[in-house]
């Protein structure tokens, strides 16, 4: 892999902050049951153009957004999930929010609970290193979900087999309101990387680029058939956890301030304008054309119709075996 | 028609459709080199590869969540929980996960995989050897529970499930495994799940049974028989979806039911049977439904008198099915 376009990635971070905010906002007016914050997390996007959309397979984290657009997730599909329409191609509505699926992108379905995703990646996985079709599988899930024994078993099972899979972490220090030091006793998840006979390494999520290169290394060696690896990635999430919680009850507002000063959309503007790839105008132009797509989503989701009742009852077996 | 033991017919199918399709694999704990601890898998790892009988980490979890994984994108697992007794860690993988997938994503991501775990007692088992695990996953529609009670269902039951579209959990009682014997059809030989058996056609009562009760009903059956008391004795197989028809069909010629089950009585199988009838067939029935199950005890005793006591047998399905018939 290459390195990114700088552009091309700061597009998705952009996008993804832009829908994050016009979301929230849709909530807030009653239009939308339920919202999950992406913001702060978008320089996880930068492990997207480290893998191949076109045969690798993502079983991501719900706050992913950002690394989902350029796995060819677009504002339409977005706001059609948000609304639960029946063209939503993650559920066709049955779902909450940000439970992402997509079959024509190679993005298997996510539940509620935490994270049980997370051995089918390595299942997916499995199936590639029976199959040697050489793709490479991308799991993520947050600090708090690394409790859980799913992580734990399917780290043990991935490293055993060798098998083609990236363990991600995005630790951004809270379980909902229960703060990192009171889920575990280590500093790093990525310390427990070694404890399963494989790396762990640390990346700084407000660089997509740190990102980017941190996963293409384990990427690149999980192609190359040397097995999985860990990866943390340190971010802070701006936003309350999702639209039913209340955030002011378990952090201080000094705190999420002080934060801010890494927002790592902020942080990449500043620093591809520093490069000369990108200028003030440039960005102004951004924005409007994003909007634009956005406006657009947002209306052609508003328009399609809901799912009907009868086909609350299609889908329960496959065709033929339904009761 | 060759005659084989319960055992033969599930490694025999195992092996069919292994050979017949390259997708299938096994994984589980010591399916490997010991061919499974009841040696269902065995020389199968011989036969086709490590790659495709994989021996796994003792983590329930991880043997159906990775299964899940590899069935979506095209695999046809077969995972092999060693006692039913253990499939509690994965339980959430198979209830949130395997049976939720298809309907999750309306169809865009499926889960065709086999879930075979011994179960049932009788064995001197105890508590965690022994249990029936059937009500738990009955309730949990997406999923499909199978539980043959003969060597040529294990074999045509077996082989539909390796090739359904739709999870199943597949039920191999364990006291059958070396006990029964019988003919199994030579061939690809698939039944179509989701169809109970009329075993024994009788006029007097209904007994609906499965699995190791099947063969105590047919025994009570034999001995009523003596009796004038005809029996007709229906063999569920599939208890998830339910053989409504089948089952209907002969309540309404008897006009008396009694369901058998070894799983323990409270919310059990039975429970769901008795409201399914008395919902669609009322007017056919001349008598309560009864219920002969094991007790609402948390396990098996390991003692002999306890495993006795708990278990349904012959003898006391033959005093209900007696009682009924004169009632
Ligand atoms: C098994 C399970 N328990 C509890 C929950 C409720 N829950 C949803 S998200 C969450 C916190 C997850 O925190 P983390 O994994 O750090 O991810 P983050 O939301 O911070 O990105 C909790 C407790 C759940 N979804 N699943």
């Amino acid at each position: 892999m290459s390195e990114p376009d700088p552009i091309a990635l700061y597009r998705v971070m952009f996008l993804a902050r832009m829908l994050d905010e016009r979301i929230w906002q849709l909530n807030r007016q009653g239009r939308a049951h339920f919202a999950v914050p992406a913001a702060g997390h978008e320089g996880v996007a930068g492990y997207a153009f480290a893998l191949d959309p076109a045969r690798d397979y993502l079983v991501p984290h719900y706050r992913d957004l950002p690394a989902l657009l350029h796995f060819g997730v677009t504002p339409r599909d977005v706001f059609c999930n948000l609304f639960a329409k029946a063209n939503d191609p993650n559920s066709a509505g049955r779902q909450m929010f940000a439970h992402w699926s997509d079959a024509t992108h190679h993005l298997l379905s996510l539940s509620s609970p935490q994270p049980n995703h997370v051995p089918h990646a390595v299942g997916i996985a499995l199936a590639s290193k029976i199959r040697g079709d050489n793709a490479v599988t991308w799991t993520g899930f947050g600090d708090g979900s690394s409790s859980k024994g799913d992580i734990h078993e399917s780290m043990n099972f991935a490293a055993i087999h060798k098998l083609p899979v990236i363990f991600c972490c995005e630790n951004n220090g809270y379980a909902i309101s229960v703060p990192q030091d009171m889920q575990m006793a280590v500093q790093n998840v990525a310390d427990r990387a070694a404890g399963y006979g494989m790396p762990g390494a640390v990346a700084q999520g407000r660089d997509p680029l740190e990102v980017f290169e941190v996963a293409r290394q384990a990427i690149d060696r999980a192609r190359r058939g040397d097995g999985p690896s860990f990866i943390e990635i340190k971010v802070y999430r701006f936003m309350p956890h999702t639209s039913n919680d209340d955030d002011k009850r378990y952090r201080s507002r000094e705190e999420l301030d002080a934060e801010r000063a890494n927002d790592p959309v902020a942080l990449f503007r500043e620093r591809i304008v520093k490069e000369k790839t990108w200028d003030a105008s440039r960005d102004d132009a951004l924005k409007q054309e994003l909007q634009a797509q956005i406006y657009d989503a947002l209306a052609f989701a508003e328009a399609s119709p809901a799912p009907t009742a009868a086909e609350a009852f299609t889908n329960v077996y496959a065709m033929g075996g339904d009761k | 028609m060759p005659t084989k033991t319960f055992l033969e017919a599930i490694r025999d199918t195992l092996s069919d459709e292994m050979a017949r399709d390259e997708r299938v694999f096994i994984l589980g704990e010591d399916v490997g080199k010991t061919g499974g601890v009841f040696r269902a898998p065995e020389g199968l790892q011989e036969k086709f590869g490590a790659a495709r009988v994989i021996d796994t980490p003792l983590a329930e979890l991880a043997i159906i969540g990775v299964a899940i994984g590899a069935a979506a994108v095209g695999l046809h697992p077969i995972a092999e929980i060693q006692f039913a007794d253990f499939i509690f860690p994965a339980f959430d993988q198979i209830v949130s996960e395997a049976a939720k997938m298809r309907y999750r994503t309306n169809g865009a991501w499926t889960c065709p995989m086999v879930i075979r775990t011994p179960y049932g007692g009788g064995i001197h088992g105890g508590l965690y050897h022994s249990q029936s695990i059937e009500a738990y996953f009955c309730h949990a529609p997406g999923l499909k529970v199978v539980a043959p009670s003969t060597p040529a269902d294990a074999k045509g039951l077996l082989a539909a499930a390796v090739r359904d579209p739709d999870p199943v959990l597949f039920l191999e009682h364990k006291k059958l495994y070396r006990s029964i014997k019988g003919d199994v059809p030579d061939g690809d030989f698939v039944l179509p799940i989701g169809r109970a058996e009329v075993n024994r056609v009788g006029s007097d009562v209904t007994a609906l049974a499965y699995g190791a009760m099947l063969h105590e009903t047919l025994a009570a059956a034999e001995e009523l028989a003596l009796e004038n008391i005809e029996i007709e004795v229906v063999d569920l197989r599939t208890l998830q979806p339910l053989d409504r028809e089948t089952i209907l069909a002969s309540v309404r010629k008897t006009g008396k039911v009694c369901v058998i089950h070894e799983d323990t009585k409270t919310m059990g199988l039975g429970a769901e049977l008795a409201a399914l009838i008395t919902e669609e067939a009322f007017l056919d029935l001349d008598a309560p439904i009864r219920r002969v199950t094991g007790p609402d005890l948390p396990g098996i005793p390991f003692n002999e008198v306890g495993e006795h006591t708990f278990l349904p047998n012959a003898q006391k399905i033959a005093d209900a099915l007696r009682k009924l018939a004169a009632y």
